[in-house]
């Protein structure tokens, strides 16, 4: 194992790294957390939600796709960055239908929990209210697109980890949304099945195990147990809890 | 036999008189009232002028996410919605029977909810009227002032409050829009430190009980005849009874009742609850109104809720509050018996009985076992019924194979009620008003004879893909120079 002797500073902190290792990942290892909702540990860099942005010996970039480097300085906790994190977050939720009161994966939501750690405490900007389809098809998963962020983790969780190529990104721009592999356009059709990587990976509530719903009680879910920040508990979410 | 109240046969001719919003309610209502040149009433209508869309925007959604979906219709009782959502879907998931923790579980959060919502509407909405006086200083007519002159009186209320909401967030996670039950069960048990917890007040909150029984009770022997005939009519009823008789707000069979007691039927499998009961929809509010089939449009209609209910079981199987009903029923030869201000006394009988049911589930272990979930053959409709704070409340879904719902149906206790509150509002206009200057305390009479029906109007608006609107234009004289309907 490569002996970790270069350091950077997070907020002022040392922080030691491996060589080829993103500011995310050696962050993580040393117990910081940096908002994100596009990243997951193992997964390849994807830098597109743009929540993990810090600045770079003064320069603004993803913490999760740029790679660490002996005496960088690094800022994640500024007032300016978060409230930028804190306008990303509110964007999300106004551009699909995040309708947290009624949604099963509430306590266990990235999304939510990320925005609760980032002091939002309402939409600010005007809701889209975009008209997306629920796809139920599937015997035992549920693709709610009202809920999805385009993250692509389902996407790449399907692709690298489970190797079936189940999920995909069409269309362009605001039209932009979650499609899967099959000719029918149908969840039911397509090779997913319920144990997927992909299925548990989603950070939102857009896929679900069905008839899970809220069999989890309230003071029992993830977020009620442990706080976003606390980033020893990433994965934690991914574990069926009544199987 | 005097005339209807409801539609004056001229309305453009008459003076118009609204009371809006109706105060000391839940929701969003108003009342108006036509008066001719000799200030005499000509029509008398209850409007609800909020609108729910619930039926139509839980299309779509997978049916386990319904029972917190919909109890957002209501921040009073959203336990009522929950656990109707829930015995619906109770039948979609094949579960017939749940087992004793679920069922217990889910009496306790109603009870609970019956506890709080009871103590809510008696302290700090309807007793300002009746301790202080109908026609007393505005200023005077709020728990505020309570709280001021019987600070005793208030704060068991408030506690008696506290007390049921915190049942309701030890059985649902929550005090307000918990998760607890779910589609089959519930989600959780009670530990037995949180029974040992929550019995350690409980004898309190009897005795608080009983007490509130007393207030009533001492009001109706102090002022019979306002009490008795104060809005006064005669009406059928509807409510769940047990498979025995007793008083059972959890479960039942539905039994209906004529105005003069006959029995219409009895232990009705509410499954089918829509060969009983229909419901008709009129232009000038958003609330639909319910009647038995068998009766027609004109004649069929009921009322819901603690009189109801009281006056409907053969029995109460808690034994103080049994006593009490038997006083009710025993008052005057009956004369609280069709009385709305009749629903003050039985709904404080309620909640003794929801005190003594609670401690009752408290000492049964059942609450802390582990099977909290039940099954069997899935099915594409389900109906759930339960006796809210109200009155009955039914939700009805149907879904398609891919488990989302097609259709729902909810008709909520104050729907029921709507009739009889627009009765008891015709008949306060035709008691007190005619001919009289009216007053902001004489206007006072109008809502507390809808108060006495405890309404939540945010629950029980209602269109179905209806959208009536009705707008005037007067003139300074109050004279209607135009006016523009539209009915779909």
């Amino acid at each position: 194992m490569t002996e970790m002797t270069n350091t950077f500073t997070l907020d002022g902190k040392e922080i030691p790294f491996r060589e080829g290792e993103t500011i995310m990942a050696a962050a993580t290892a040393a117990g910081v957390y940096i908002p994100h909702l596009c990243h997951r540990p193992g997964f390849k860099p994807h830098g597109s939600c743009k929540l993990c942005t810090v600045n770079i010996d003064g320069r603004p970039s993803a913490a999760c796709t740029h790679l660490a480097a002996a005496g960088m300085r690094v800022e994640s906790e500024t007032e300016a960055l978060n409230a930028d994190r804190r306008a990303l977050t509110q964007m999300l939720f106004v551009e699909g239908n995040h309708i947290c009161p009624s949604c099963e994966k509430s306590g266990n939501c990235q999304l939510q929990a990320v925005a609760y750690h980032l002091g939002m405490s309402t939409p600010h900007f005007t809701h889209f209210y975009p008209a997306r389809d629920v796809d139920a098809s599937h015997p035992d998963v549920l693709l709610d697109r009202n809920r999805c962020i385009l993250c692509e983790l389902c996407v790449r969780a399907s692709r690298d980890v489970d190797g079936k190529n189940v999920f995909g990104i069409g269309g362009r721009g605001i039209r932009s949304r979650l499609i899967v592999n099959a000719a029918s356009g149908r969840l039911a059709d397509t090779g997913l099945a319920v144990t997927d990587r992909a299925v548990a990976v989603c950070p939102t509530g857009a896929l679900l195990r069905k008839r899970d719903g809220f069999s989890v009680p309230i003071g029992e879910r993830r977020y009620d147990r442990h706080t976003i920040s606390d980033v020893t508990t990433e994965t934690e979410e991914e574990r069926p809890r009544h199987d | 036999m005097p005339v209807s109240l409801e539609t004056a046969a001229d309305p453009e001719n008459l003076k118009r008189v609204v009371i809006e919003p109706v105060s000391r309610v839940e929701g969003h209502g108003k009342v108006t009232l036509l008066l001719d040149a000799d200030d005499r009433v000509r029509q008398a209508r209850l409007h609800i002028v909020e609108f729910r869309g619930f039926e139509k925007f839980i299309q779509g959604r997978p049916y386990w996410e319904v029972p917190v979906l919909v109890q957002r219709l209501c921040g009073i009782c959203p336990v009522s919605h929950h656990l109707a959502a829930s015995k619906a879907l109770d039948i979609i998931v094949g579960a017939r029977a749940l087992t004793p923790t679920a069922e217990k579980m889910r009496r306790l959060m109603h009870m609970g909810q019956i506890l709080q919502s009871h103590a809510l509407h008696f302290f700090h909405l309807a007793s300002p009227d009746l301790l202080f006086g109908f026609e007393a200083d505005v200023a005077e007519r709020n728990i505020a002032h309570l709280a001021a002159v019987a600070p005793e009186v208030a704060k068991k209320g408030v506690l008696l409050r506290k007390y049921g909401q915190e049942i309701i967030r030890h059985t649902a996670g929550k005090r307000i829009h918990g998760t607890g039950s779910v589609p089959g069960g519930v989600n959780k048990n009670l530990s037995r430190a949180e029974r040992a917890s929550l019995l350690g007040e409980i004898d309190a909150i009897i005795a608080w009980s009983r007490e509130a029984v007393d207030i009533v009770k001492r009001l109706f022997a102090e002022n019979a005849r306002l009490y008795e005939t104060f809005g006064r009519f005669e009406s059928g009823r509807l409510s769940l009874v047990r498979a025995d008789g007793a008083l059972d707000l959890y479960d039942g069979g539905l039994r209906a009742t004529d105005a003069a007691g006959a029995t219409l039927f009895d232990h009705a499998d509410y499954q089918r609850y829509y060969e009983l009961i229909h419901e008709e929809v009129k232009p000038w509010s958003y609330m639909k109104f319910p009647f038995l089939v068998e009766r027609g449009a004109e004649a069929g209609w009921y009322r819901v809720g603690p009189l109801a209910r009281v006056v409907h079981c053969d029995f109460i199987p808690t034994e103080l509050a049994e006593t009490e009903r038997r006083a009710l029923l025993d008052f005057d030869g009956g004369g609280a018996l069709s009385a709305p201000l009749g629903y003050h006394w039985a709904r404080m009988i309620e909640m003794l009985h929801a005190a003594e049911g609670i401690r009752e589930l408290l000492l049964d272990n059942d609450l802390s076992g582990d099977d909290l979930l039940a099954g069997g053959e899935r099915q594409l409709r389900g109906v759930g019924i339960i006796e809210a704070p109200r009155g009955t409340l039914i939700h009805h879904y149907r879904i398609n194979e891919d488990e989302q719902i097609v259709s729902a149906n909810l008709i909520v206790s104050t729907t029921h009620n709507n009739r009889a509150m627009n009765e008891a509002v015709c008949q306060v206009a035709r008691q007190y008003f005619d001919g009289r200057e009216l007053t902001e305390g004489l206007l006072n009479h109008i809502e507390i004879a809808i108060r006495a029906f405890d309404p939540c109007l945010s629950c029980a608006t209602h269109a179905l893909g209806k959208m009536p609107l009705e707008l005037e234009l007067r003139d300074a004289a109050g004279r209607r120079i135009g006016g523009l309907r539209r009915e779909t």
